[in-house]
């Protein structure tokens, strides 16, 4: 009777062995996977820098300038509702990538509650979306599943949103919730003020000059900040990205070798109940032997 | 003379050199610039940008953009596409209009997740109970 216990329980063992390793097995190829991506989004993400510097150093030279007209998306006012524009995954598995960020997002939010400030949200990414329809709160627009290469045209939309609340006096303030890419083993989330545009020095350029500008400014101006701002959450989204790639291949890794250590403590059970089981058969004769 | 010339878009870099002359479609004509040109800001046409080197001429399509022009700059920002008011008007509008179903849809891909884990959970425990009901009843 027990013989059949002992045998029993080592066909459970093996079976639990057997699915273990076919996790292992996908967890591994998502590693492998997140891996090779990686590399492609970390070029893209240098790739898409050189535009954000460029226009970073327009505005620099906009904002030193002497102009007849500024423009809205330069001048401080009452903060009495802010804008959080955040960038989240659209999958999961990526270890605590987007719980980290959300945290650090309320966090924000706490702190201009403390102020008496609401907020509106635009959210991108699926993860951020499920997370907000949890926790509440009113979303404006959102975009999802921008994939592995996203594209500037499907950030639009969204951003248009939260700076037509701006312009429309609803916000005051926007925010950028995202993920900043440290390196492979360090993702960091970061919140940055995107309106009104802040902290733009460039020392080399005397107040004394203005552009000409070709229409009016106020219609150029509208266009230039509208694709600066445009130009942040695109690095924005395509540094989450990379982060994305990079947690999803360490949390795959410490999967895939939790699989393995697990499957070798398994292991050892299922050799020990086996070989319980082929003593007992063997004590049983020896005693039916004796017996006789 | 030459002067720097960079092309941008917010996806890649397309030129980065010095150039002697560029034409560039601006919205309020074709301009040809020199170096020393007067600081000038403006918006772009759709349509080709021609870089003149001491080599040769280079020629790049934009879909848009804007172009700074400093004395010794010359920086052309890119669109990705073809821009308009109205194409950006629908675009924003279909992302409020994804915000509200997301939020109103309760069978959206989220849920389904949600779904799954908690189907497997069940599961889980559903074997859990066989295998005590199997263990106690084989005595």
């Amino acid at each position: 009777m027990e013989t059949a216990i002992d045998m029993a329980n080592a066909k459970e063992i093996r079976t639990q062995i057997k699915s273990i390793r076919s996790t292992q097995k996908i967890t591994k190829a998502m590693e492998m996977v997140a891996a090779s991506k990686m590399r492609k989004v970390q070029t893209r993400m240098a790739a898409s820098r050189p535009y954000a510097e460029k226009m970073r150093k327009v505005i620099s030279h906009l904002a030193k300038a002497n102009p007849e007209y500024r423009h809205p998306f330069m001048l401080e006012r009452e903060v009495k509702r802010v804008g959080f524009i955040i960038i989240a995954t659209d999958r999961g598995l990526c270890g605590g990538l987007n719980v980290n960020l959300f945290k650090t997002a309320i966090l924000a939010l706490r702190d201009w509650r403390g102020k008496h400030a609401e907020a509106d949200f635009c959210v991108l990414g699926a993860k951020a979306i499920a997370f907000f329809r949890r926790v509440g709160g009113k979303v404006l627009a959102q975009a999802t599943h921008l994939g592995d290469t996203p594209h500037v045209n499907d950030l639009v939309g969204t951003v248009k949103v939260m700076l037509d609340a701006y312009r429309a006096g609803e916000v005051d303030r926007v925010f950028l919730v995202n993920n900043v890419f440290v390196n492979t083993m360090s993702q960091k989330p970061s919140v940055i003020q995107l309106l009104p545009i802040q902290g733009i020095e460039d020392p080399e350029l005397q107040a004394h000059w203005d552009y000409i500008y070709e229409p009016e400014a106020r219609e150029l101006l509208d266009s230039v900040l509208t694709r600066f701002v445009e130009s942040q959450v695109y690095q924005g989204v395509v540094e989450n990205v990379a982060c994305e790639q990079a947690a999803r291949m360490v949390a795959m890794k410490s999967a895939s070798d939790n699989a393995g250590d697990l499957i070798n403590s398994l292991q050892l059970a299922y050799n020990k109940a086996r070989q319980a089981s082929i003593t007992k058969e063997l004590a049983e004769i020896v005693g039916g032997a004796a017996a006789v | 003379m030459t002067f720097h010339v960079d092309i941008v878009s917010a996806e890649h870099e397309i030129f980065s050199g010095s150039a002697q002359m560029v034409f560039a479609p601006a919205e309020m004509g074709e301009l040809g610039i020199t170096p020393r040109h007067a600081p000038l800001l403006t918006r772009l046409k759709p349509g080709s940008v021609r870089v003149k080197t001491d080599a040769d001429e280079q020629v790049f399509f934009v879909s848009g953009g804007i172009l700074e022009i400093q004395p010794h700059v010359v920086t052309v920002l890119s669109d990705t596409a073809v821009r308009a008011r109205d194409i950006d008007e629908a675009a924003a509008l279909e992302a409020k209009r994804r915000a509200e179903e997301a939020l109103a849809n309760q069978t959206a891909e989220v849920d389904i997740v949600r779904a799954q884990t908690e189907l497997a959970e069940a599961l889980a425990r559903l074997r859990t109970l066989e295998h005590i009901r199997k263990t106690l009843g084989g005595h």
